[in-house]
């Protein structure tokens, strides 16, 4: 009895949201699914999909959009099913949960016919989305190693505050050995902060227990910048050294903007990817404009002169 | 009769060492470890900085073994202390412009922390006690709901204190006496207080009691219900203390506030000697196990002998081992 109310409910949606499309040609659904805020990167996040939505609502009267946050990949596979089954879109914009689980779903929904956006995190079976659009992670850790290896001399010591353990650390890590190679900086420690503020303070309270010469910090996230700064303002070591974080929180880049001489720079890995992503894929439905192909979003470095087109006090990250 | 008690009198004793020291043992063998392998191990500031860390799932730890030592087990501190933390910190942005930055707002903030965690485990301790669901089924939905809400009033992001009272509030967690952090001071004297509570009142004796056999405890004369909910109480209060420590600290919560803080906790708890099915407690050992928990990470990040990816493995083995340690002594009977 319940089980064909469901049915009949999810009938009557699907005939009202065929109904506007039918009598009105030139109109278009865009669904987005996305992982749900659970922390600073994903809030950002949500809250740059929720403001370029609204943006691209008030431009287009003819596009209507669907969100859907996930908390884990099985519910994002459901989201997405439920949009294509009673929301007929003609266009996802999708951040998978994990690559893996969310592959053959987003297959099915490019198989009928609906154009489709990935972000940030690709699938694992190449060639099915029509635009991918992504940071870039080799460029996050090259940027910053950039920067060491020009501001620091031979022999300075560092140490290095490694995210969660994933494939996307390894690549920020690797290339920022690669940049700052032959430098002759020496990195003393690293040690997983994983992107979590207790923790990279808990981790730099014992390098600076364990080094009594550190002059710079790659924390590479501002989360993990809080904790590090915190820890050295404890230890009364202010002066001896500067943090690089990354990310763009909006804390870090008002210090930066404000000119804090321990946060010199920041690197961009923005979470107003999704912007880019919904905005290119409203683009190419409304006009003729080509969008197809990959848009990897640089990582770019934030100074003091340039930190105010970073600067979003609106948004929660 | 007399006879059995004399012969049997000296076993027990030795047994009873043996049972005890094990944690005490373990934490000495990684004090001496991390000597040796790092002269700065037991500097004034790398000690400080252990203890002070150590403070917040101590204090909720104490809390913790009176649960489990009447029984019972809460899966909800980590996500309610940063929910506790995230009312906290709004309810003090919000009051800044009534009372001003000064003590008026760092004692309300306080009285906030405590009511909330006083409500929270009031709560969980209605629902197991009174309406007699299951602690685990509990404590596991209020560890979801408290998690949800911290990042729902977060909207995703980080709550974080207003910069001024936060400058004004931060000495509670960095400064103390005699160069004594104020969160040492208040962990140890729960501590003391708990041991107390736990040897020498009514209280700690019926909690072991109701852990050990509820029918028997019901039938002499003991208020079961409410000295079960009054266990969930102690703890949720704790949780409160525990985040008045916390906040000073680095000024927000967020969603990744206090996670796995109760798996620390209750490990802690069985390190320390407590027996987790109940009727057992032991406020020291927990206080041992906390510290054991707290040195091997310091110690993985002063020596970094092996891959860091391999520290939650070493962590792992280390915690066996100084249950292993006591397994020992007990089985000797």
């Amino acid at each position: 009895m319940k089980r064909r109310d469901i049915f009949k409910g999810a009938a009557v949606v699907v005939a009202l949201a065929a109904t506007p499309a039918l009598a009105q040609d030139e109109s278009y659904t865009i669904g987005v699914a996305i992982p749900s805020a659970t922390h600073g990167f994903m809030g950002g996040l949500n809250y740059h999909a929720q403001a370029a939505i609204e943006r691209l609502e008030a431009t287009y009267p003819q596009l209507d959009f669907v969100l859907a946050t996930a908390g884990d990949a099985g519910k994002m596979v459901n989201d997405i099913e439920d949009m294509v089954a009673t929301r007929d879109i003609d266009a996802l914009v999708v951040l998978p949960f994990e690559s893996e689980p969310l592959t053959a779903p987003v297959q099915a929904v490019k198989e009928a016919g609906i154009w489709v956006t990935v972000v940030d995190r690709g699938l694992s079976v190449p060639g099915i989305e029509d635009l991918y659009v992504s940071g870039d992670n080799t460029g996050f850790g090259k940027v910053a190693g950039e920067y060491f290896a020009s501001h620091l001399n031979e022999g300075d010591n560092i140490v290095v505050l490694r995210g969660i353990p994933t494939t996307l650390d390894n690549e920020r890590v690797d290339a920022f050995n690669a940049a700052i190679e032959g430098s002759g900086i020496n990195v003393l420690d690293m040690q997983h902060g994983n992107w979590n503020r207790d923790d990279a303070f808990n981790v730099m309270q014992d390098f600076l227990s364990k080094y009594d010469d550190i002059d710079a910090v790659w924390s590479a996230d501002d989360d993990m910048s809080i904790g590090v700064l915190e820890a050295i303002a404890q230890a009364g070591r202010e002066d001896e050294m500067w943090v690089v974080g990354g990310a763009g929180m909006k804390e870090i880049i008002k210090r930066i903007m404000d000119g804090d001489p321990q946060l010199p720079v920041d690197v961009t890995y923005p979470p107003a990817q999704i912007a880019s992503a919904i905005e290119m894929t409203a683009l190419g439905l409304v006009s003729q404009t080509p969008v197809s192909g990959r848009f990897i979003i640089g990582s770019q470095m934030v100074t003091p002169e340039n930190a105010a087109q970073f600067y979003f006090p609106d948004s929660p990250f | 009769m007399s006879d059995t008690i004399q012969t049997k009198a000296p076993a027990p004793r030795r047994r009873l060492n043996l049972h005890v020291l094990g944690p005490v043992l373990a934490l000495i063998a990684l004090i001496a470890l991390g000597a040796s392998l790092n002269s700065n191990f037991l500097s004034y500031g790398n000690v400080t900085n252990v203890l002070a860390r150590s403070s917040f799932i101590g204090i909720i730890a104490v809390g913790m073994t009176f649960v489990i030592t009447a029984g019972g087990i809460d899966l909800s501190v980590g996500s309610m202390a940063a929910f506790v933390a995230g009312v906290m910190i709004m309810s003090m942005n919000a009051l800044v412009p009534v009372l001003g930055i000064g003590v008026a707002l760092v004692l309300a903030g306080m009285g906030v922390a405590l009511i909330a965690g006083l409500a929270a485990g009031l709560l969980n301790g209605v629902l197991i006690a009174k309406v007699r669901i299951e602690a685990f089924i509990v404590t596991l939905g209020a560890m979801g709901v408290y998690r949800s809400l911290v990042t729902w009033l977060a909207d995703g992001g980080t709550l974080s204190l207003n910069f001024d009272a936060r400058s004004f509030y931060r000495p509670v967690y960095y400064d103390g006496i005699l160069g004594v952090t104020w969160p040492i001071i208040v962990f140890a004297v729960v501590a003391i207080l708990g041991e107390l509570v736990m040897r020498h009142t009514p209280f700690g004796r019926h909690c072991a009691a109701l852990g050990a056999n509820e029918q028997v405890a019901r039938y002499s004369a003991i208020k079961v219900d409410r000295l079960r909910m009054a266990t969930y109480v102690v703890l949720g209060v704790l949780v409160g203390l525990a985040t008045i420590m916390y906040v000073p600290r680095l000024g927000s919560a967020s969603g990744s506030t206090g996670v796995l803080w109760e798996l620390e906790a209750i490990a802690a708890v069985i390190i320390g000697g407590t027996v987790l099915k109940g009727g057992y407690g032991r406020v020291w050992g927990t206080v041992v196990g906390v510290l054991i928990l707290s040195l091997i990470d310091n110690i993985l990040n002063l020596a970094s002998i092996v891959s860091p990816y391999l520290n939650g493995a070493i962590q792992g083995v280390i915690v066996v081992l100084a249950v292993v340690l006591q397994r020992e002594g007990k089985s000797t009977d």
